[in-house]
Parts: structure tokens; C-alpha cells; sequence
């Protein structure tokens, strides 16, 4: 690349006067360039065509063909690189000059010629032409990397579109659209169908698109349906896609999602909003529209302890239809810079009379909003209609629950008192619990009924503690503190628990047996409180948590002499 | 996390941690004792961080009550999750409170 000036340049030279021709070659070759003398401009392209000089100067009349027929001819041959044309010329009416520049010439000289002036102009242009020089080859080199950008893009997007795309979104009950802003598109789409036969989607935008966007959307995918096809609830999903995009993406990087569960066995539907604009949930009977707003942080924002699962069911009839869309609808902007706004939305649904039409309806006007304008983010719809379904997922349950997740199992796990003392079983037995896809959802009653085996095992089987000692406000406080000083004092003593879980289609049964050292108990004597009973008030400090176990569990057996005790809690996917 | 104590225009709130079982008998007992001047006030328990609870944690919501009660307080139950509520209502804990 020539950046010098003082480069030699190769100066094509048109002059019909052979004297003139003489003058100029000398003071071109005095400032150290290459001359090539021609006498007229049919010669000059010839020469021009030969070798491409860096600088021509043309005189404007010369026989055969003129300077200014010539500049155009010269022009015509190379589009891209940058050659100043200069015209050598007697002419000084304005009208000669301007049509001198119009044919394609960059500059003219003045005759007689002034070898200064002269000189200082091939030095201005010399610069120019490698100035361009520069900027094309910069230009060619953007081009060349953005095709190796797209061509890596390509291959990463067939890739993706592998890991997103393999749900159900083919389902005739869905309709969808997403715009790709970029190879890679903000937004991302999955869905698939539970063992049970529910429907998830899940709708999300990431903060921008294109690369960064993609990065979380890998993790999304792959765990929404690793994690639906085992069975695990919604709110577990979701909770396990908020922590894997907490830890990944950069701090102000998040994604806004709604996420739906679409129970067709009882025609609901459960709807998650984290930071995505109002669904609407269109009712057939009634020809209205019910708007489900936001009320979650976006995934990926809050750590994992302070996620918010919190989602609201609706009862739905055959033929209501569930929009969702992200905010790209809202922000796309027309070419005066106005947004489509939640307005306009919530004006075609309203005025729109077939319901069948209704998505191509929104999708029409947001395009015609934007006109030919620029996209300031992704845009993306979808239609969800509840129908008379019974789907059926399209991969082989049985295999997708042996792998790796726990099914049937059982286990058993003994404390003897020097574990008593200080360590507290409950956290480790609920994890194990948890890992039972479905069955986290259950962990609050599963840890009221846990804590009562393991209370009543240790106070009053190993420990000896009298409930009637929690008779009373201030001995409830003293029962506490008289634990404290037995398990300080404990010297022999165990509690055991066997776990036992059995999977079915629905879910399955959890068996937990809790067998301690102690003496036993006179358990006819314990009354367990009728349904509907008046509530006595001495009864309210103790006595409560045989009554609670009973309710929640199938079945509650007490084994003689009293210190063992088996219960069963049978539990649903869908509870 | 451990138990706190919000206040707000509306008045003082208990706010529990994930678990509230047995452990928490010491901690609470002293986090309802500590307030000051609540007489004719509401005094709101807040569930919101809560999932785990025991039959002892019903124990101490009566003690809570009436404790209050003597201080001429009411007593609430806020942000209780489904589950937590079901807890509460097979308990009977409905007729007792006012749970939201």
C-alpha cells in the first residue's frame, strides 16, 4: 500500500503538442514520478488499459478523441479504485471547466503550465488515491471477516435451532412467530409436552441479540427439556433456568419469559410472567379478554434463594386462546419513531370479529407500523388455543425417566446420639427427596410430616420429654430448653428412618418410617381430633401434630410398643 | 437469614425465615417480646420467605397471639404460600387468624 507520497507515482500523460508533452514528462520526472507520454486520448486508453497509471492528466483538445470523451471512457473502466483524472486546459469560461469536471475529471490546470502548481497538485493527489487505497482495503477486510462471522454464525444456528426446535412447537394448537434481527434472534421459543400430557412453553427475550443473547439461550433450552420430559413441575423449571442463566450471564444481562402450563386433562392453564408484557387470555363464552400481568423478576436476575415462582391457574373452555408476545411488539417503532404501544394491541383485539385471523391480524398491523424502518429489537408472537387434546409426548417416557432420575428407591439412615446431639437430619433427607421429579413441589407438607416423626422420635422417645410440659405458654419455652439440656446430657439412644418411594403414572407413594430407641407410647390414649370438632383450648399448645399428619398423609400406622411409627403420602404431578 | 422485624406506615411486621420449626422457639419468642407500643395495632407475621413449618411452629403462633392479645394487639399471617396455608387450615388455624 502506497502511504507515501513521495512514492514514485505513474503519471499517464495526454497532450497533442508534442512541446508541451516534453515540458510536462520533464517536470513529472522532476519530482521524481514515472511519465507515460501519449499525443491523444484514444492512446490514452490504450496506455491507460496496458498499465494503469496512478494519476492522469488529459489535455482537453487533442485530436482523434478530446480529453473529455476520453475521461469518461476511462471512468467507465474501473468502478472501484480511485484514479484522479486532471484536465490540462487554454479554456477559462466557466462553462468549459464545470463540463470538464462533469466528464468524470477530479481537477484542470490552467496553461501555460506552472511546474510548481503543477507538482503540488499530483503530491495532493497522490495522497488522496492512497487515502482511498487504504479505506478499500479496510473495506475489503470488514467484508471478508463479516462473511466469516456469518458463515460461523450459520453453523452455530443450525445448532441451536437442533437443541430449540426439537419440542412441539409443531402442535396444531400453537401459532408462532419470531422475527431474527440478527442471524441470532433475542428472543427464544421452546415448548414440549410433560409425561403427563401437559403442555409447557416457554416464551423469553434476552437483554439484546445476536451472540450474547444465544449463550443463554443454550442453557434455557437444554434444561427446559431435560427437565420437562422428567416430569419436574413448572415452577421447578423455572427456578432451574433462573439459577443456570444467574451464574452464566453477565451482571445486567437477563432474559424476561412467560412460561405456561397447559393442563388439557382439566382444561387450565398456569401462567408464569417475569418481565415480559401482559398476556391476554382471550375467552370464547364471554367474547373478552382477561390481561395476566407480570409479577416475577426476569430469569436470571435474582440468585436462586429469592426466585419467585409465583404463577396464577385459570380455568379455560375449548376454544380460548392464550397470546403472549415480547416486548418487541410494544417497542417496534414506525419511521417517525413512535412505538407500536400496548394501545394499538389491545385495539385489534378488540376490534377484531374472527378469531381465527386474529394473529395474523397483529402481526400484519405491527409490520405495517414498522414500515420499512428499522427493528429496534426482536419480535415475537404466539397463539396458544385450548383444545380437545390428549397429547401424548413424542418421546418414550419410560426412558426419559430412567435417565437419571430417581423413581423407585429406598433408604435407610440411623442416628446414633452422638449424631442426636447436634445434627439435623431434615435438610438431607428433603434434598433426597427432591431429587424425585415432581416431588419437590410437595417438600412443604413432606417437611411438616418429617419434622413430627423426627420431633416426636427424639422429645419423647429418646429424650422422655412429656408434651404436657408444652401445656402452657412459658413451659412451651421451658420444654425447649429442657430438650436442650437432655441432648446435652444423652448418652445412649437412636432414631431411624426408612424412606421408601414407589413411581407411577400420576406420581407415586412415599413411605416414611421413623423408629426410635425409646420405650413406646400408649397411642390409644392420644385422640386424634374427629373433622369438625370443636377446638378445646388446653389442646392448642400440643397434640396438634398427630392430627396434621393424619391429614395429609394416606395412612399412619403405629407400631407396638408405640416407638415406631409408618406413614404413606401418596402424591400427584399435578397437586 | 434469621427472623427480622419490618416496620412500615401500616405498622410492624415479623418477617420468618425458610424454616420455621422448633429452632426458631428462642428467636421468635424474643422477636414478638421486643415490641414496643403496640397496643391497638396489628402485629403481621410474614410468611413470605417461609416454606418449611412444624407443628411447633403452631405452638408458637398461639404463644404469639396471646402474648399480643395481653398487649391488646391483634396478630396476622401474611404472604402465606398454598402449601403453608393448607398447613395452617387443617389446623384450624383459619378461625384463629387472619391469614393472607
Amino acid at each position: 500500500m502506497r502511504i507515501d507520497a513521495e512514492d514514485p507515482l505513474k503519471i499517464l500523460i495526454a497532450e497533442d503538442s508534442a512541446t508541451d508533452r516534453l515540458i510536462l514528462e520533464s517536470i513529472v520526472a522532476q519530482a521524481g514520478h514515472v511519465p507515460i507520454g501519449v499525443a491523444d486520448g484514444l492512446e490514452a486508453i490504450a496506455a491507460y488499459k496496458m498499465t494503469p497509471p496512478d494519476i492522469v492528466l488529459l489535455d482537453v483538445m487533442m485530436p482523434n478523441m478530446g480529453g473529455i470523451e476520453a475521461a469518461g471512457q476511462i471512468r467507465a473502466l474501473n468502478n472501484n479504485d480511485f484514479i484522479p483524472i486532471i484536465f490540462l486546459t487554454s479554456l477559462n469560461d466557466p462553462e468549459s471547466l464545470v463540463k470538464c469536471l462533469e466528464s468524470g475529471g477530479d481537477d484542470f490546470i490552467p496553461k501555460p503550465y506552472n511546474r510548481v502548481v503543477l507538482q503540488s497538485k499530483i503530491k495532493a493527489f497522490g495522497r488522496m488515491r492512497s487515502m482511498h487505497q487504504t479505506v478499500l482495503a479496510q473495506k475489503e477486510q470488514i467484508e471478508a471477516n463479516n462473511l466469516h462471522l456469518i458463515q460461523e454464525q450459520t453453523v452455530a444456528k443450525q445448532v441451536f435451532d437442533k437443541i430449540a426446535h426439537t419440542g412441539c412447537l409443531d402442535r396444531g394448537n400453537i401459532r408462532h412467530y419470531m422475527s431474527p434481527l440478527a442471524v441470532f434472534n433475542g428472543d427464544v421459543l421452546v415448548s414440549e409436552v410433560s409425561p403427563s400430557g401437559n403442555m409447557l412453553v416457554l416464551l423469553g427475550d434476552f437483554t439484546g441479540h445476536g451472540l450474547p443473547a444465544a449463550i443463554g439461550s443454550m442453557p434455557l433450552a437444554t434444561t427446559f427439556y431435560g427437565m420437562v420430559r422428567k416430569g419436574f413441575s413448572m415452577s421447578d423449571v423455572l427456578r432451574e433456568i433462573n439459577q443456570k442463566l444467574h451464574e452464566i450471564l453477565p451482571v445486567g444481562f437477563f432474559c424476561c419469559a412467560i412460561c405456561v402450563d397447559f393442563n388439557f386433562k382439566e382444561s387450565s392453564v398456569k401462567i408464569w410472567n417475569g418481565g415480559l408484557p401482559e398476556a391476554f387470555l382471550y375467552r370464547k363464552s364471554t367474547e373478552d379478554y382477561q390481561l395476566i400481568g407480570s409479577g416475577n423478576l426476569p430469569l436470571g436476575v435474582m440468585p436462586s434463594k429469592n426466585f419467585t415462582g409465583e404463577s396464577v391457574t385459570l380455568d379455560l373452555e375449548y376454544g380460548d386462546r392464550l397470546f403472549m408476545w415480547s416486548d418487541g411488539a410494544f417497542e417496534a417503532r414506525n419511521k417517525r419513531g413512535e412505538m407500536f404501544g400496548e394501545k394499538r394491541l389491545h385495539q385489534i383485539l378488540y376490534q377484531n370479529k374472527d378469531k381465527d385471523t386474529l394473529f395474523d391480524d397483529i402481526l400484519r398491523r405491527v409490520q405495517q407500523h414498522i414500515g420499512s424502518g428499522e427493528k429496534d429489537d426482536d419480535i415475537s408472537l404466539v397463539e396458544i388455543e385450548m383444545q380437545d387434546l390428549d397429547i401424548k409426548p413424542s418421546y418414550d417416557i419410560s426412558s426419559e425417566r430412567r435417565k437419571g432420575s430417581l423413581a423407585d428407591w429406598s433408604m435407610q439412615f440411623n442416628l446414633p446420639e452422638s449424631s442426636l446431639k447436634g445434627f439435623d437430619p431434615l435438610p438431607l433427607l428433603m434434598n433426597v427427596m427432591s431429587e424425585v421429579p415432581g416431588l419437590k413441589q410437595h417438600r412443604t407438607p413432606l417437611y411438616t410430616i418429617l419434622a413430627e416423626l423426627y420431633a416426636n422420635a427424639l422429645e419423647h422417645g429418646v429424650l422422655g420429654l412429656s408434651s404436657s410440659l408444652k401445656a402452657t405458654s412459658g413451659g412451651f419455652t421451658e420444654f425447649y430448653t429442657e430438650k436442650n439440656e437432655r441432648l446435652k446430657s444423652l448418652t445412649e439412644g437412636t432414631v431411624g428412618f426408612t424412606l421408601e418411594h414407589f413411581a407411577d403414572d400420576k406420581g407415586g407413594l412415599l413411605k416414611i418410617r421413623v423408629k426410635d430407641s425409646g420405650p413406646g407410647f400408649e397411642f390409644e390414649n392420644k385422640t386424634i381430633r374427629p373433622e369438625g370438632d370443636e377446638v378445646r383450648e388446653n389442646e392448642d399448645y400440643f397434640g396438634r401434630g398427630f392430627t396434621l399428619m393424619n391429614s395429609l398423609c394416606e395412612s399412619l400406622i403405629v407400631h407396638p410398643p408405640g416407638n415406631d411409627i409408618e406413614v404413606a403420602y401418596r402424591w400427584s404431578h399435578d397437586a | 437469614m434469621a427472623i427480622t422485624i419490618a416496620k412500615n406506615n401500616e405498622g410492624v411486621a415479623i418477617v420468618l425465615d425458610d424454616r420455621f420449626d422448633f429452632g426458631s422457639v428462642g428467636d421468635f419468642r424474643k422477636s414478638y417480646e421486643s415490641l414496643e407500643s403496640i397496643a391497638r395495632r396489628t402485629v403481621a407475621i410474614d410468611f413470605k420467605n417461609t416454606r418449611y413449618i412444624d407443628s411447633s411452629a403452631l405452638g408458637m403462633l398461639i404463644n404469639a397471639k396471646t402474648y399480643c392479645a395481653k398487649q391488646d394487639a391483634k396478630v396476622k399471617l401474611i404472604n402465606t404460600n398454598e402449601q403453608i396455608r393448607k398447613i395452617l387450615t387443617i389446623s384450624r388455624f383459619e378461625k384463629k387468624f387472619d391469614i393472607s
